[in-house]
């Protein structure tokens, strides 16, 4: 099947008119073409985004509390309130199934007034009371020192744990940061360590310039007494907090005396339900990537079987003399299906291989040219490219298919006589 | 060798019907050189065509070297055209993108004789009808003469029992014509069993018998005294 002559002659037939081939070629070329580009810029994208939601635990929501919009039990709308520890025993009692429960408090904030003071350099940052879980919930490397501990909550330690981008602030470059102190809002804290948040995107640099101390001690030091300015709540593996979210708010409604139908009292940031929507936009970019591309590719594969019909009917008296000599109509069929198939997968290789350095190119240009927002290494997995190989073979025989038919459906004396 | 009986062929075209041949019996021993003889529209063609298992006989029976021809699927009628018969066209039918000695070696590659030995074949056949030299070259590279002998080397190349010529003169001058009759001869001097279709006189008695088709009945069927076409040449 595979032997020399039958090589020796798709390689005379399609070189006979080579500019009718390349042209033919051209047509599967491009569908491919398209096909890998459109799925690499797809995914060029997913990796942008993904990015940007960096290392945060995806099953996660923040909940803040508002003012209410339903007078109930006697108490009148418009209402405020605050969050306070009670409420996350309770949620921690009522609602199974999460993973970790951790209040927080903040003071200063994005273009805020200077609130840090060491020597003589002061800073404007981001300074959260926390407990340790918020180190899994919201990840970063401590490359120095140590983080938050709960010997640090339960004894109320004035310690601190700062960003890379706060010691740039406040130290020089080779000043030892540990057991250094910082003032903060007027009271002292001890720098313990030292965190590096992992993210290449631009909010990176806002993310490395903020202050961690234990919830205990930011409460006392800042007279918030019990409050919590709001919740970070992560969810079991296996059990969305999209699903129990409703649950955990409706313990903080009874708790504070708020209408249960009340939407807007307490607020909340759903991070799982956003992660899933852009989940399904790159599903439907896929998708979107495939049927493009396979429709391309289906006009090409239609231009080949176009192409071998025409190649089939001028050699129509050839087939004639070679069945009067007594070539099995297998073997015809056999040749028409392998100059089909060779010419599909050739230039549906030239379509990868193009494809591929294309992305390659792409790529070096990103590189030397920084990051740029919401798109990031663009490329496709092997397993694309063997996807791509099956759908070329299955085209190429699905194109050599009808002329394999017709080189053999006329008898050979009519075709003998045909000129 | 070959035998017929009451062979009946009509082409249907539309409402009518062409009754081409109308009940032909004939048997043809081994080694015999037969030239088919008849004005144009005999029916010589449709005769040899269904001899050469081109195309099929409405009714009646063919046996070829004691094997009934008959419902042949295409893939057996393809087989048995390779291990039997040979054939020579008036326009040649060569390959035109293959060389010579490709052309020769097709029905061989069709039998999957191994590359090698089907090329030693091929150049010995070529070598017969004395192209040797011009095994390499392509067919529009060569007279008609030429083209028709590199057939007549392509037909005798696997060995058939019986070789078929349709008019193989028809399309050369009459020097040319008579340089493929002696080879036509020798090849029969051999032992070959020969059908040959022409129309003319001078080239059917450089046969040894004649059959004389006649609005598709045979009007005479006599053997003659061969010419030997070499006194020409
Ligand atoms: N495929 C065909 N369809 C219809 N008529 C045909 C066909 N082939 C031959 N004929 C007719 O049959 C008759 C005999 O043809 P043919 O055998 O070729 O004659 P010859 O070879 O003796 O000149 C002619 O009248 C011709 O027109
Ligand atoms: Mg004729």
């Amino acid at each position: 099947m595979f032997n020399k002559d039958r090589w020796k002659e798709i390689l005379e037939v399609l070189t006979g008119n080579w500019f009718r081939t390349v042209l033919t070629a051209f047509g599967v070329f491009w569908g491919i073409f398209i096909l890998i580009l459109l799925l690499s810029a797809g995914k060029g994208l997913e990796n942008g985004i993904m990015q940007d939601f960096g290392d945060i635990a995806t099953n996660t929501m923040f909940m803040w509390s508002r003012a209410t919009t339903k007078a109930y039990k006697g108490l009148p709308k418009g209402r405020s309130f605050l969050f306070n520890t009670d409420d996350v025993e309770a949620i921690r009692e009522k609602v199974p199934n999460l993973r970790f429960i951790s209040p927080r408090n903040q003071l200063g904030g994005f273009g805020g007034a200077n609130n840090v003071v060491r020597g003589l350099k002061t800073g404007a940052y981001n300074v959260y009371g926390d407990y340790p879980e918020i180190i899994r919930q919201d990840p970063m490397s401590i490359i120095d020192g140590r983080f938050i501990n709960y010997s640090d909550i339960n004894e109320r330690r004035k310690v601190a744990v700062i960003g890379e981008g706060v010691k740039t602030g406040l130290y020089d470059n080779d000043e030892q940061v540990l057991g250094t102190y910082i003032k903060i809002q007027g009271v002292n804290f001890m720098v313990v360590g030292v965190y590096k948040k992992k993210s290449n995107n631009g909010d990176g640099e806002e993310g490395q310039k903020q202050i961690f101390v234990p919830f205990t001690s930011f409460s006392q030091a800042f007279n918030r007494g019990d409050d919590v300015g709001w919740m970070a709540i992560t969810a079991n593996d296996g059990t969305s907090i999209t699903s129990i979210k409703n649950d955990i708010m409706a313990v903080v409604k009874e708790n504070h005396k708020v209408h249960p139908d009340d939407q807007r009292a307490v607020g909340h940031f759903d991070l799982y339900e956003q992660f899933q929507r852009v989940q399904s936009l790159f599903t439907a970019l896929r998708f979107i990537a495939y049927f493009v591309g396979i429709l391309v590719l289906l006009s090409g594969v239609i231009g080949v079987s176009n192409i071998m019909l025409i190649v089939v009917k001028e050699r129509t008296k050839e087939i004639g003399i070679r069945r009067a000599l007594g070539e099995d109509p297998w073997s015809i069929k056999l040749q028409i299906l392998m100059e089909s198939l060779f010419l599909t997968i050739i230039s549906g290789m030239a379509g990868i291989t193009f494809g591929a350095l294309f992305i390659y190119g792409i790529n070096t240009l990103l590189d030397m040219n920084g990051p740029v927002d919401m798109f990031a290494n663009p490329s496709v997995g092997l397993g694309v490219v063997m996807g791509a190989l099956a759908i070329l073979i299955v085209s190429g025989l699905l194109a050599g298919f009808i002329p394999a038919q017709s080189a053999i459906k006329v008898k050979p004396i009519d075709a003998l006589r045909t000129e | 060798m070959i035998e017929i009986k009451e062979l009946h062929k009509s082409y249907k075209m539309g409402a009518n019907s062409l009754h081409v041949l109308k009940g032909l019996n004939f048997s043809i021993k081994e080694g015999e050189l037969v030239a088919i003889m008849g004005s144009s529209g005999s029916g010589k063609s449709t005769l040899l065509n269904i001899l050469g298992m081109l195309d099929e006989a409405d009714s009646g029976e063919y046996t070829l070297d004691g094997v009934p021809i008959k419902n042949l699927n295409e893939t057996k009628a393809a087989k048995y055209r390779n291990k039997f018969l040979g054939f020579v066209f008036q326009s040649f039918n060569l390959i035109n993108y293959k060389s010579a000695l490709e052309n020769v070696a097709l029905p061989l590659y069709y039998q999957k004789v191994p590359r090698k030995q089907r090329e030693e074949k091929a150049l010995k056949y070529l070598e017969q009808v004395g192209l040797k030299e011009w095994a390499e070259h392509l067919p529009n590279e060569l007279s008609g003469g030429q083209k028709q002998r590199v057939a007549i080397a392509r037909a005798m190349a696997a060995e058939p029992k019986v070789l078929l010529a349709d008019e193989p003169t028809g399309a050369l001058d009459s020097k040319t014509s008579y340089e493929v009759m002696d080879l036509i001869q020798k090849i029969n001097d051999q032992g070959n069993t020969i059908l040959v279709v022409t129309h003319e006189e001078d080239i059917a008695h450089m046969c040894k018998r004649i059959v004389h088709l006649k609005d598709g009945v045979i009007v005479e069927d006599k053997k003659v005294e061969q010419v030997r076409a070499s006194q020409y040449v």
